[in-house]
Parts: C-alpha cells; structure tokens; sequence
C-alpha cells in the first residue's frame, strides 16, 4: 500500500513540479500569483488533444500508449501555450504594467483571463471527459506489490529532461543570466542592458510551455477535463511556496512533496480530502517557514 | 403582473444579499487593500453555519440544533471570524500574493468539507428545510417574499451605515493609510498587521452573514450553491461598481447580477437544451471578460472611490 502510495506520489508530483516552476517563475520576473496558470495548462493539453485527433496518438512504441506523433503533438502544446501566454501578457498584464498597477491588481486580472480561458475551453472541446489515446496498458509491476503504467514511466523521465534542459538555460545561457539578474531587481537590470520585455516574453513563454507539458501528462495519465489545470493550481501553488520562490530545484522538491502528501493521505483520511493537503501543507509553511524550503527571506 | 412583480422582489433579495457580501469584500479590498480570493468560503461557511444552526433534527445529521433564526445568524457570523482568524494570522505578515493563494485554498477546502463531511453537511445532496424565519406570520408566498425583501434591505442598511461609520472613523483612515503606503503608516506607529488582519476578519463577518441571509431565504443549501465562479461574480460587482466606494458595490451588484442572470435567461430561452452547458460557457466569459475590461480600461470603476480631502484645508 505505502510503496504504490509514494509511486503514484512521484509521479503526480513531477506534473505538478512542472507547473510550480512556471508559477515560480510568474512570481520571481513577472512578479504577481498567476492565477491564469492552471488554465494555461488546460489549454496545453487541449490543443494537443486536437492534433492527436487529427493525426492519432500513432502507433504504440512497444508497451507505451502512443507514438511519436505524440510527442509532436507535445510540442504543438507548448508551443500553442506558450504563445497564448505571450499574447494575453500583451492584450492584459502588459497594460497594467504599463500604468504601474498594483501587484493585486495583476492578480485581480488573473481571474478574470482564468475565467475566460477554462470556458472558452468549455465552449470549443465540450464538457466530456477526453482521452488521447484508447490503447491498453499492462501494469508493470517495478516492485512487489508497486505497479506503474509505462507511460507513466515515460512521464517522468521527460519531466526529469525537461527540468535539466531548463536549469542548464538557466544556467549557461545568456537568457539565463538576464532572467536571473531580472529575479534580483529589475530596475537594475534594465540600466545594465537587459532588454525587459523581451524578457518577460520569454518568462511567460517557458511557464506557458512547461505548463502545456504538464497539461499533456496529466491528460495521458490521468483524463483531459475543462477544470483540470484550475483544480491542479492549488497544489502548483504550494509546491512552489513550498520549495521557495525562485528556486528552480525548489520548485521541483515541493512538487514531488506535494504529490507525495496527497497520496499518502490517502492512507489515513478519506479520500475526498485529497486535494485539501496541499492546501495543509501550505498553511504549514507559511506559520512555520514562510520563505519555502530552499527560498531566501524577503528582504524589505 | 404578479409574475413580475415577484420576479422582481426575489431578485432585488439576491442583488441585496450579494450586495451585502460585496459590502464585505469592499471593507477588505477597497479599503484596505487586503485580497481574499476565497469569498465563496466565507459566504458557504456563514450558509451551512446557519443552515446547521436553525434546521430541524435529523436523523442522518450530526448538528442541526433547530435553534432560533438569530442564533443562526450571529452563529455564521462567529464562524466566519473564526475561519478569517486562522488563515488570516497565517498570512496578514506575508505580502499579498499569499493571502491570495492561502483564500483560494481555504475555498477549495471549505467546498471538499461541504462535499465529504456528510454527517454535518449532507455531503453533496445538502440539506433542505432550513426554516424561514417568522413564516409562521404570512400566508402566500408573495407577501412572505415581500418581507423577507423588506428584512434583507434592513440587513443591507444597517451593514452600509455600519461601514460608511467604520470607514470615516479613525480606525478606516489608517486602513486605507495601510492601502496607500504601509511603509509609511508603520513609520506613524500602526501596527499594519494588525489592521488588516482586523479588516479582513471584519470582512469575512459580513460575507458570512449575507450567505447566513442566502441560507434562510432560499431554504436548502449544497456544495452546488456555492461554486468558485461565486467569488468571480462578488468581485466583479465590485471592481465594476468601484473599489473603495459602498455605494459602487451596491451598485456594481444590482448591474452585474442584472447582466448574469438577464443572460442566463437569454440563454435558456435561445439555445436548445443540448448547448446549454455551452450558453453558461459564455455566461461566464462574459463576466470573465468584465472583470478584465474594466480592470485594464476603467481601473476606477463606475463610481469610483471619493477624494477625500482634511476638512480643516481652505
């Protein structure tokens, strides 16, 4: 019971690890809760869901449900996602921003957009459940008693890639240095050369992206529903709190935490209250450790 | 005519109970800057407070005491500022962003609550037969709605006439003191702290009550009556009506509850039942799309906050 518990917690907390680093990033460079994320992630795996069902999730590589369409269709997503990001930066928050709105505001406006993307979702998918792919899965047993689908195998080791790839453009790159300077203060960055919308372009294009990615999982492993990503947002929210905003590998810990306490409550209360732990968790570090686990204290 | 005539009354009832809770979020948003993006919580908990309070015995239920309509409201009041308290020492000390995020999720636990704890709630059927207070009195429905319509507007009066004292007090100059530069407020000896967390228990207070009042006047709760897009619509009336303004989120209720639910009509008067679900799509985008219009293009609202200038100036 407790090994398949923490198994399961692993994997959903590497999807929800994926949308905390986009949250942690809304929250480092474009410097507001981004409310909208959820959704952004909904409209990932929608828009990869209409590409499989035009070209199929392909022909099964061995005992996986899908083909290498799929994986394109992946791409698609983020690509879709990312893009929608930037767009809504430049119709919304960009003109907040410009009148010097209140971080609260930005919020406020968050909601809204949340609330314009999950139906606009709605209105053009439907309110069914969907699926990418019909195939069959055998449960490989990886542990006495621990069973795991491939894909869900597959998940995780591209989340694992995915977070790697990211943290060495962090990193290495250019890019990754201004982001980093722009995390710091961006007043300063801006007098030392860094071009800031171009920036925050490209912030909300990875958050986008990576949330579109973590749409695409949690669609294949799980089903693709209208309130999936705005039901996942509170415990992207608290894995990202969890593991300190602006800490990458943070973001990554307090998601697989967060996975993992959800599915180890199972063991001991009833499971409707699932997705109230990470809301405990939350609270439990914001009385305890309010700057998260690899977060620094804000300084004032 | 007389359908009209009780369409009218039962929804200036719900514009006024919206209005009320709306009054609430104004106290902690508009006045003092503090975010609470959980006010459905607020208002299910005042709801099932009551609800659990004044109903009738029932053998499947833990509570339901059947104790006066009073007691049920200062009963869902209490709980409400019981609820505020804990999350609100939690987060008044960190900025914004996290109040936010810990009311969003005291929304989504408040709704697993109504959804699972059957024994208190009903779980996801709710209950019924939440008595109205002083039925006893009237013999049709009209007149009985009549009332309640006239005890709703008491309820309103006295919470604008309450706040509109609150605001003007010393007390609502340093809330909004702490909305406009808390840095400097601070400086001036307030402990910041310790007024939000005072506005926003005070705020929870008054969202209570007015879902203490939806309890009582609809007669039944469910987890269904109190979804997320609840807070949407509360915080549009008052972003449309003007932050900072009672009389704005008065307004900004009876404007917004006229659009939803004069499209909601549309809707289901328009479209074939197989496109309903689509027709409450574009219900909510629409107030989506509110919400974020007069964000970006009418910050202010319709009638925005007053300037208020030191009677001892000229």
């Amino acid at each position: 019971m407790i090994g398949q518990a923490i198994a399961d917690g692993i994997l959903t907390g590497a999807i929800i690890a994926l949308g905390a680093i986009g949250i942690s990033l809304s929250l480092q460079i474009l410097r507001f809760a981004n409310f909208g994320h959820g959704d952004i992630l909904t409209l990932g795996a929608y828009s990869a869901l209409t590409f499989t069902a035009i070209a199929t999730a392909g022909v099964p590589i061995g005992p996986v449900s899908f083909g290498w369409q799929f994986l394109v269709a992946m791409l698609i997503a983020a690509l879709v996602a990312g893009s929608a990001a930037i767009l809504i930066d430049a119709i919304v928050y960009n003109r907040l921003r410009s009148r010097n709105a209140h971080r609260l505001t930005m919020i406020f406006a968050s909601f809204g957009v949340a609330l314009v993307l999950r139906n606009l979702v709605l209105l053009i998918w439907g309110p069914d459940v969907h699926y990418y792919s019909r195939e069959l899965q055998i449960a490989v047993e990886i542990l006495p008693n621990v069973r795991v689908m491939p894909d869900q195998i597959v998940v995780l080791g591209l989340t694992f890639a995915v977070v790697i790839f990211f943290y060495l453009v962090l990193r290495l790159t250019r890019i990754g240095m201004a982001m980093r300077a722009m995390a710091e203060s961006p007043t300063l960055a801006g007098i030392c050369g860094v071009e800031i919308r171009k920036m925050i372009r490209i912030a909300w294009f990875i958050a986008g992206s990576l949330a579109a990615m973590a749409g695409v999982f949690l669609g294949l492993t799980v089903q693709l529903r209208p309130e999936m990503g705005f039901n996942l947002l509170l415990a992207v929210f608290a894995a990202a709190i969890l593991g300190g905003s602006g800490s990458l590998f943070g973001a990554v810990i307090g998601g697989l935490l967060v996975g993992l306490a959800e599915n180890l409550s199972v063991l001991v209360v009833p499971a409707g209250y699932k997705t109230a732990m990470p809301f405990l968790l939350l609270m439990l570090v914001l009385y305890i450790r309010p700057h998260g686990l690899f977060g620094t204290p804000e300084k004032h | 005519m007389i359908g009209i005539v009780s369409y009218l009354v039962f929804f200036l009832t719900v514009v006024l109970i919206f209005g009320i809770a709306c009054l609430g979020l104004n106290l902690q948003w508009g006045f003092t800057g503090v975010f609470n993006a959980g006010v459905v919580a607020f208002y299910a908990i005042g709801a099932y407070t009551h609800a659990i309070i004044t109903a009738p015995p029932h053998p499947l239920l833990i509570a339901n005491l059947g104790l006066p309509w009073p007691v049920g409201v200062l009963g869902a009041m209490a709980a409400a500022a019981l609820a505020a308290l804990i999350v609100g020492i939690a987060t008044v000390r960190l900025r914004g962003d996290y109040l936010a995020i810990a009311t969003f999720g005291i929304a989504v636990t408040v709704q697993l609550i109504t959804l699972n704890w059957q024994s208190l709630t009903g779980g996801s059927l709710g209950f019924t037969s939440i008595p109205r207070p002083f039925a006893g009195y009237f013999d049709g429905q009209l007149s009985y709605n009549i009332f309640f319509l006239g005890l709703v507007a008491a309820a309103t009066v006295l919470v604008y006439w309450g706040l509109e004292r609150v605001v003007r007090s010393p007390w609502g100059r340093v809330l909004r003191a702490i909305r406009e530069d808390e840095v400097a407020a601070v400086a001036l000896g307030k402990d910041a702290r310790l007024f939000r967390l005072q506005a926003f228990v005070l705020g929870s207070v008054i969202i209570g009550l007015a879902g203490a009042l939806h309890a009582s006047f609809i007669g039944f709760v469910s987890p269904f009556d109190f979804l997320p897009i609840l807070t949407f619509q509360i915080w549009t009336m008052l972003i449309v009506g003007g932050s900072g303004n009672n009389r704005g989120a008065l307004l900004g209720a009876l404007i917004v509850w006229g659009l939803w639910s004069g499209s909601g009509v549309l809707v289901s008067k328009v479209l074939p039942p197989e496109f309903q679900t689509q027709g409450a799509a574009a219900q909510s985008i629409l107030i989506g799309l509110l919400l974020v219009v007069m964000l970006v293009f009418k910050p202010r609202g319709l009638i925005g906050e007053e300037p208020v200038v030191s009677r001892h100036v000229g």
